[in-house]
């Protein structure tokens, strides 16, 4: 295997704040997923943005992001949007308005397609059909032709998915892209997302505070905490024996079938000398 | 939906109504007896008298009210008091002139100002931005007719290239007719496009901040492109709104803009009508105008169920 | 930037102001005696800005100008809130059917800008000083009723109103008390607003020749005058515009930049 993401030393700050990112290193292999935890606010989703190209005007980005052997850092906006949607694509969170209100989702679909194949119009449709069908729908072409907002959330983070799988990109960013739905419709998506990926044999930087989810769908973790990674490794690794005393309670605060009733909750401050300094006692 | 458009098409029948009681309340409240104002001081009692029966004006007012509303929806709006002549007579050739002016003002208003108030949104926090949007500022400032004199000034007088005034109707000479509309439609249509931009700019501003804006660039969209593809659209409600609502100072605007340039159109035709105390005339011109004005605007409200898909369906909300 | 924007239209504003002042105690020339001074002359000394068709000074106008356009923003404008704050505070109090009726009422009262409702004014009662103040005052209202209702509406569903309301106190008494204090710098934003758009029809009611009398200088008059004489003297259209255009942008920009020191939850409305 060899490195499909590399980023070194990412540093990316706002502003005045201080930076949002400091110094984060992180591979992805071709083909594996990674999943990356940490609280919110410790830099997973700026980081996945990093990568796409797509943070806001006023980011100072330093350090380096590597895709497929190309320095994204510092790249043209207009090489980087070739790249977008191709080579990597991102599914996002909240599936109520990550979708144009005003379009079908098959042509939002189609249009991904189109951007980077330049099909015409009825081949375009084959693919999204068939992207569609991919991704679980029994009834495509009924469901091309809907609005976002006749589709519930599970059924829109899937056309989500179909977008960002359509043109096979080597890498998936996923900014947990459950998180927003029910548990029962969580798993649906998981699996549809399991399988495509796997079909498509694509990478997938997989953004979560769900240790459950991550332990699912990844063979890797890295660990995020204040804008940095903490810890990476194998995900049995990492959750079975943590090195880093904020991931052993991540991993105590998510296992929570192994409290005996009636003890008290672990939290994270047990485990993490900063966090028990200032809680209380 | 159709009950949506057959709301709208109700309130717009009853501003309708409305708006014909202010302007005919407003045009009776004249101090002093027209008959007389219009025959001068010579003119003896007995001839004021026929003056007021020809006219109509010895009938008590809800009558006369009536008369005029019950006309005009049979397509006659009342005779000149001054000339004799039909108002529809007097109106019809000029409504060609001023639906020329104000439509292509508004039109080169839009055309202007959508790229620009994109620019003004994207580069919002660079050089071009702040330069597009002083630059609105600036021309929000500037009178339209102001701009119009200015711009004979350098066009029509220095350089000699456009004519100062004076309209050729499009039939008898397409080329003259362009000619002679070129400046005033400019004038109207730079003021009238600053004034868009600012609205242009918050309105995709929002559409900036959307997630599905975000959803398209990473699928591969350039930002302007995922403006046009996406944010337009998404925008379309707002700026149809304010393009419905631009309108009326639009239509304002071209009265001003026809002294300007001495264009034959309902603009001077009421101005002159004002100054002779032909009230009939006057009366046929505002409620035309006004027409105008609430039928654009029922149009742009019907116009946000085209738009918008979740308000087609009726299901939500 | 809001800082720069607010600074800016401050000294323009302050600029007019300071020239209407000084026209009450002194002008270069007297502004209304025809045939002083040969007419159409280029700018230079005594007559800085020269004179017009009719031998009068054009400085001296453009100074006393300054009074006419003033006074009209600031009777209209003061007609406008006058009216307009307390219709707002009313139907901001009213449910939700009632006050639909008045909103849908000001939306007709749109298809009146105040240019039209002016020449309609003037059709019966005569282009005047005060038709122009009366048709802009009127044609304001709606603009100032809805931010008064919009940021009233904020206001009384915040959480102090509620707790005044728990103490007993009365609902005129919340609305003088709490309400209006909140929403007052809203409503100095539109009178700011208001104020520009009150010069620009005043200046454009002068030049149709329905709005200020011939013999008192304004700048909308000036520009009828001048237009007269573009051929020769093209500079005289020039002053009285750019007076224009300086009035406007500095209210304007008080206005833009008053917003932004505006409670965020009001600004929405603004």
């Amino acid at each position: 295997m060899s490195a499909l993401l590399e980023i070194t030393d990412l540093t990316v700050a706002f502003g005045r704040r201080p930076p949002a990112l400091r110094g984060v290193d992180l591979v992805v292999e071709d083909g594996q997923r990674l999943g990356l935890i940490g609280e919110s606010g410790s830099g997973k989703t700026v980081t996945a943005l990093a990568v796409m190209g797509l943070l806001p005007d006023t980011a100072r980005v330093r350090g380096s992001i590597r895709l497929g052997g190309r320095e994204l850092v510092g790249l043209r906006d207009k090489e980087m949007a070739r790249l977008r949607g191709d080579l990597v694509s991102m599914i996002f969170q909240e599936p109520m308005t990550a979708l144009d209100p005003t379009m079908r989702a098959g042509r939002q679909v189609a249009e991904a397609f189109r951007l980077h194949r330049g099909a015409d119009a009825g081949r375009a449709r084959e693919a999204v059909l068939a992207m569609l069908t991919a991704v679980g729908f029994t009834d495509a072409a009924r469901l091309a032709d809907s609005y976002p907002h006749q589709l519930s959330g599970g059924q829109r983070q899937r056309v989500m998915t179909a977008m960002a799988l359509i043109n096979s990109p080597r890498l998936v960013l996923c900014d947990e892209p459950t998180t927003a739905l029910d548990v029962t419709v969580q798993a649906t998506v998981l699996r549809v997302l399991d399988e495509v990926l796997d079909a498509e044999g694509a990478a997938c930087l997989f953004i979560s505070h769900d240790l459950a989810v991550v332990s699912q769908l990844c063979s890797d973790v890295a660990v995020m905490l204040e804008g940095a990674v903490v810890e990476r490794g194998s995900a049995q690794q990492v959750f079975d024996a943590p090195a880093h005393a904020y991931t052993a309670g991540l991993v105590a605060t998510s296992r929570l079938d192994l409290v005996v009733p009636g003890s008290r909750l672990p939290t994270v401050a047990d485990h993490v000398g900063r966090a028990r300094s200032r809680g209380p006692r | 939906m159709l009950r949506t458009i057959g709301v709208r098409l109700g309130v717009f029948a009853l501003g309708l109504v409305v708006a014909s009681v202010v302007i005919f309340a407003i045009t009776q409240a004249l101090p002093g007896d027209i008959a007389r104002v219009l025959l001068g001081d010579g003119a003896s009692a007995d001839q004021v008298a026929a003056r007021r029966a020809q006219l109509g004006l010895d009938r008590p007012l809800p009558e006369q009210y009536l008369a005029w509303v019950g006309g005009m929806v049979r397509g006659d709006f009342g005779q000149s008091w001054l000339s004799g002549l039909p108002v529809r007579d007097l109106i019809g050739p000029r409504v060609g002139v001023t639906a020329w002016l104000a439509g292509l003002g508004l039109l080169l208003a839009a055309a202007i100002a959508l790229p620009l108030g994109a620019l003004a949104a994207l580069k919002r926090r660079r050089w071009p931005g702040f330069l597009t949007s002083a630059l609105a500022q600036v021309g929000m400032a500037v009178p339209a007719f102001w701009a119009g004199i200015l711009l004979v000034v350098v066009f029509a007088i220095g350089l000699r290239w456009l004519p100062a005034n004076g309209y050729v109707p499009l039939r008898s000479d397409p080329l003259e007719w362009a000619s002679h509309l070129v400046l005033p439609v400019v004038s109207l249509g730079l003021v009238q496009a600053a004034v868009l931009i600012r609205y242009v700019r918050s309105a995709f501003l929002e559409v900036l901040g959307e997630d599905h804006f975000r959803t398209a660039r990473s699928i591969g969209w350039t930002p302007w492109r995922a403006l046009a593809r996406h944010g337009l659209r998404n925008a379309a409600v707002s700026l149809v709104t304010v393009i419905g609502l631009q309108l009326a100072s639009v239509l304002v605007g071209a009265i001003v803009i026809e002294r300007v340039f001495v264009l034959p159109g309902l603009g001077s035709l009421l101005l002159t009508s004002v100054i002779s105390n032909d009230l009939v005339v006057v009366r046929g011109i505002v409620m035309l105008l006004v027409l105008a004005v609430l039928l654009i605007n029922a149009l742009v409200d019907i116009s946000y169920v085209f738009i918008d898909p979740r308000l087609r369906t009726g299901a939500d909300r | 930037m809001k800082r720069l924007e607010l600074m800016i239209g401050g000294a323009l504003v302050g600029l007019v102001v300071a020239m209407a002042l000084v026209s009450f105690v002194w002008t270069p020339f007297d502004p209304t005696a025809v045939l002083s001074a040969p007419p159409l002359q280029r700018p230079g000394w005594p007559h800085v800005l020269g004179t017009d068709g009719m031998g009068i000074d054009i400085a001296s106008r453009l100074l006393v100008g300054a009074r006419s356009a003033l006074y009209v923003g600031v009777i209209a404008v003061g007609v406008a809130a006058l009216v307009g704050v307390p219709l707002g505070l009313l139907t901001a109090q009213l449910p939700r059917a009632a006050a639909e009726v008045v909103l849908r009422a000001t939306d007709i009262m749109y298809a009146f800008p105040a240019l039209l409702l002016a020449i309609l004014f003037a059709s019966a009662l005569g282009g005047s000083t005060e038709t122009a103040m009366a048709a802009i005052g009127i044609a304001s209202v709606p603009a100032f009723l809805r931010v008064t209702r919009a940021g009233a509406v904020t206001v009384l569903a915040s959480d102090f109103v509620l707790a005044a309301r728990s103490c007993g106190t009365s609902r005129p008494a919340i609305t003088v008390r709490h309400v209006l204090p909140n929403v007052a710098p809203l409503i100095g934003v539109q009178a700011s607003v208001s104020f520009a758009l009150a010069i620009l029809a005043e200046a454009a009611l002068s030049y149709l020749g329905l709005g200020t009398p011939p013999t008192t200088p304004s700048w909308g008059r000036m520009l009828l005058d001048a237009q007269t004489f573009l051929f020769s003297d093209p500079l005289q259209a020039w002053w009285p515009g750019v007076a224009i255009a300086v009035a406007v942008l500095g209210f304007n920009l008080v206005g833009d930049g008053l917003r932004d020191f505006l409670d965020p939850r009001l600004a929405e409305v603004a």
